[in-house]
């Protein structure tokens, strides 16, 4: 294919990329620099109330917007270097906290974007190594019975990974919920009242095992294509040798499957390092946040209409710091796998 | 082949395994099983801490609203024709409804005539000629014990979800989005990947390494760029509309520039944008697996490269390309994030207007309407699951195992 008839049928895909994706991140890159604010003037208002012998009267001043020529409020958009970032960050608070007689290392704690971080890093490392070990377990437990039950297995695993992840966080969360079914069953076996939404370890917890039950059936699916493909010579010639159950998992499956496993946990940190889906769903925001519901949270509109634009945008550009420094080394690897396959 | 006795898994080795894999099962399709069940119940049975009270709703029974023996059966009955017909009869029907011969447009209209009956028949018909069985039934001596309701049930959350507030306005806000999500993502993705699949250039390397970094992005960074743009949109198309010619065509469609925040057409471009890294890498992969003789052939018979992949390629592909709009629309079905921000309460989909139901959430009734709500937007992917399994897991193990 020429390159000219090649650049031709690429070209409207990679106009969209260009234009939703490249041009939104330049402009976010931009923005985290800048800070748009709502013009405002301070007003004195006087109020009467009747009374004898002259009417009392208090002056207030009060700040309103500032109309513009058509009525509406004014805002202005200054450049204000990296203010978005230190007021992310906190920097003075944490500089304050290291100063001698400071509060020390529990200032994070006490931070919306280092809480966030901290979770966000938590889930995404706990829950990897789950994924991948249970999605391992059940391909290898479906490769193991016979061929009739591997569809109905399939179909029913396939739920959990298709449905709407907030849909079905809400399920979860509404079994665990004050009057849920399983926080009955858990009362009943503990033999006193439970509360899991309500504290931050126990919804840490239950965001965890529902992560693990939404994404682990993409990871079993995998392995199990991959176990079809296995070699039946090796596996045989491993067994006449006399290698264990164990060893021949070791020695010959683990092996075969290392490339999937490698595609799935890449998968599977850009997708929890997004986390957000479950914050929403278990409606934890007062107890645990994530850093992209940080950034959703700053582009909500406050009690007055306000979105911060700057700030959110600051926001995001770490996230993205973030996830580049995760993907990295795994980026290098399958360079190198790459360069030397 | 039997298994050799050595191969052959010891007993407690086969006794976990199936353990395990019941364990699974169990755990897999609880909570949307359970979900499903409360939905049907009045809020005393829904949120009962004993299991077996929720499942036969003794409270909703004695609201009067229950199932017996008879209803559960032609229920039952109903359904699975309803399968059956779906299963043999909409391929065929799907050919010869199709406007101008376009089989995808008649698979919509096949697939909106079949939801229109669904709706007709298990919410209008059954009901009323089952509670006429009952009525009659109950008046036979022995049948009668057929007749008696013993298992609490309700679609009343369902209506006032549907009907009272309005859910169905989201779900054509869903439709648009996800339909116009599908349909742009395959004609872009399509070409893409197919080009994609034909060459080797560095070009094609960077692009596809590039795509691999953009999916990682997380989506509330784009989010972030698109809401000053999407919000602010009438001042910046405004020069646009004043230019002398183009201006003169956009005042055609519309007389002052349009604020693209809250516009579901707008999202459906957002959302093709943000998935079509992963659509191109997976058409790319279907595309591969198609041999490039067939292109050659077509191209030694005097096609150029378009009518080659539109001519012979594409109707070989067709597995393929549903598989990769499977995915296009769970994408769009299943965003929040996106929805949410930039969209107003007006034009919401369905998941994210699902908040305000929880939101709201002050008696136990609202809460059993969320419940119904959620189970609303959960059955089309149910269908899905059941409709297109093969298709899914295809797509699923195509970009890994092959590469």
């Amino acid at each position: 294919m020429k390159p000219r008839i090649f650049l031709a049928f690429v070209m409207p895909s990679l106009a969209l990329m260009a234009l939703f994706i490249v041009v939104p991140l330049v402009s976010v890159f931009w923005q985290s620099f800048q800070n748009t604010q709502t013009l405002f003037h301070e007003v004195e208002t006087e109020n009467c109330t009747p009374g004898f012998p002259a009417a009392i009267c208090t002056t207030e001043a009060r700040s309103v917007p500032l109309p513009g020529p058509d009525g509406k409020p004014q805002s202005q958009t200054v450049f204000v270097g990296l203010g978005n970032y230190r007021a992310l960050l906190h920097s003075d608070q944490v500089a304050a906290a290291f100063a001698p007689g400071g509060m020390g290392l529990s200032v994070f704690a006490t931070i919306d974007s280092y809480r966030a971080l901290q979770f966000t890093l938590m889930f995404t490392f706990v829950t990897l190594p789950l994924v991948i070990v249970v999605g391992l377990a059940l391909a290898l437990a479906l490769n193991g019975v016979t061929q009739m039950v591997r569809g109905p297995v399939i179909f029913v695993s396939l739920l959990p990974f298709i449905i709407t992840p907030v849909i079905g966080a809400l399920s979860v969360r509404w079994l665990f919920a004050s009057d849920g079914i399983l926080t009955a069953a858990l009362a009943h076996l503990a033999g006193h009242p439970v509360s899991l939404l309500s504290q931050a370890w126990t919804l840490e917890i239950l965001m965890i095992l529902f992560n693990v039950w939404h994404t682990a059936p993409f990871a079993f699916l995998i392995f199990y294509a991959g176990l079809q493909s296995l070699n039946q010579d090796t596996m045989d010639a491993a067994t006449v040798d006399g290698a264990s159950r164990v060893a021949r998992l070791r020695a010959v499956v683990l092996p075969h499957l290392m490339p999937l496993i490698i595609f799935v946990a890449l998968i599977h940190l850009m997708d929890s390092y997004r986390v957000f889906d479950e914050i929403v769903g278990f409606s934890s925001q007062a107890h645990v946040i994530s850093l992209q519901w940080l950034t959703f949270d700053l582009l909500t509109p406050d009690n007055s209409g306000n979105r911060a634009i700057g700030r959110a945008s600051a926001s995001s550009m770490l996230t993205m710091v973030g996830i580049v420094i995760l993907l990295v080394p795994l980026i290098r690897h399958t360079w190198r796998e790459h360069r030397r396959g | 082949m039997e298994p050799t006795r050595a191969s052959r898994p010891p007993l407690t080795l086969r006794l976990t395994t199936i353990g395990f894999l019941a364990v699974w099962m169990v755990v897999a399709a609880f909570p949307l099983a359970w979900v499903a069940i409360m939905s049907f119940k009045l809020p005393l049975d829904a949120f009962s801490g004993a299991p077996l009270t929720v499942i036969f709703g003794p409270a909703t029974l004695r609201a009067g609203l229950g199932l017996s023996l008879l209803d559960i059966v032609l229920y039952a009955v109903a359904l699975v024709a309803a399968w059956r017909v779906g299963a043999r009869r909409a391929a065929r029907l799907a050919g010869t409804l199709a406007p101008g011969g376009v089989r995808p447009l008649g698979w919509c209209l096949v697939g909106f005539l079949y939801a229109l009956g669904a709706i007709v028949v298990f919410g209008a018909l059954l009901p009323a000629v089952l509670r006429g069985l009952d009525a009659a039934l109950s008046a036979v001596p022995v049948l009668d014990a057929l007749a008696v309701p013993f298992i609490g049930a309700t679609g009343e959350h369902y209506r006032a979800v549907w009907v009272g507030h309005e859910f169905y306005r989201n779900f054509i806000n869903s439709l648009i989005v996800t339909a116009g999500v599908v349909t742009i993502s395959l004609s872009v993705g399509t070409l893409a990947g197919y080009a994609l699949a034909r060459t080797g250039s560095a070009l094609a390397f960077w692009l596809l390494i590039g795509a691999l970094v953009f999916r990682a992005l997380p989506h509330s960074v784009l989010v972030a760029g698109y809401l000053p743009a999407f919000i602010g949109s009438r001042d910046w198309l405004q020069p646009a509309w004043d230019a002398p010619i183009i201006g003169s065509l956009l005042h055609l469609v519309a007389d002052v520039p349009p604020t693209l925040y809250g516009k579901p057409w707008a999202i459906i471009f957002v959302l093709v944008s943000i998935n079509q890294p992963f659509t191109i890498w997976m058409l790319r992969s279907f595309f591969r697996g198609v041999p490039a003789e067939l292109d050659e052939a077509a191209r030694v018979d005097g096609c150029s490269h378009l009518e080659a992949f539109y001519r012979v390629i594409m109707p070989v592909m067709w597995p393929g390309v549903v598989t990769a709009g499977l995915f296009s629309f769970l994408l769009a079905y299943n965003d929040y994030l996106v929805c949410a921000l930039l969209l107003d309460a007006q034009s919401q989909t369905m998941v994210p207007a699902i908040t305000g139901f929880f939101n709201r959430e002050t008696t136990s009734t609202d809460q059993i309407e969320a419940v119904a709500a959620a189970v609303s937007i959960t059955a089309p992917l149910f269908l899905l699951v059941m409709v297109f399994q093969r298709q899914i897991v295809s797509g699923l193990t195509s970009g890994a195992v092959k590469g």
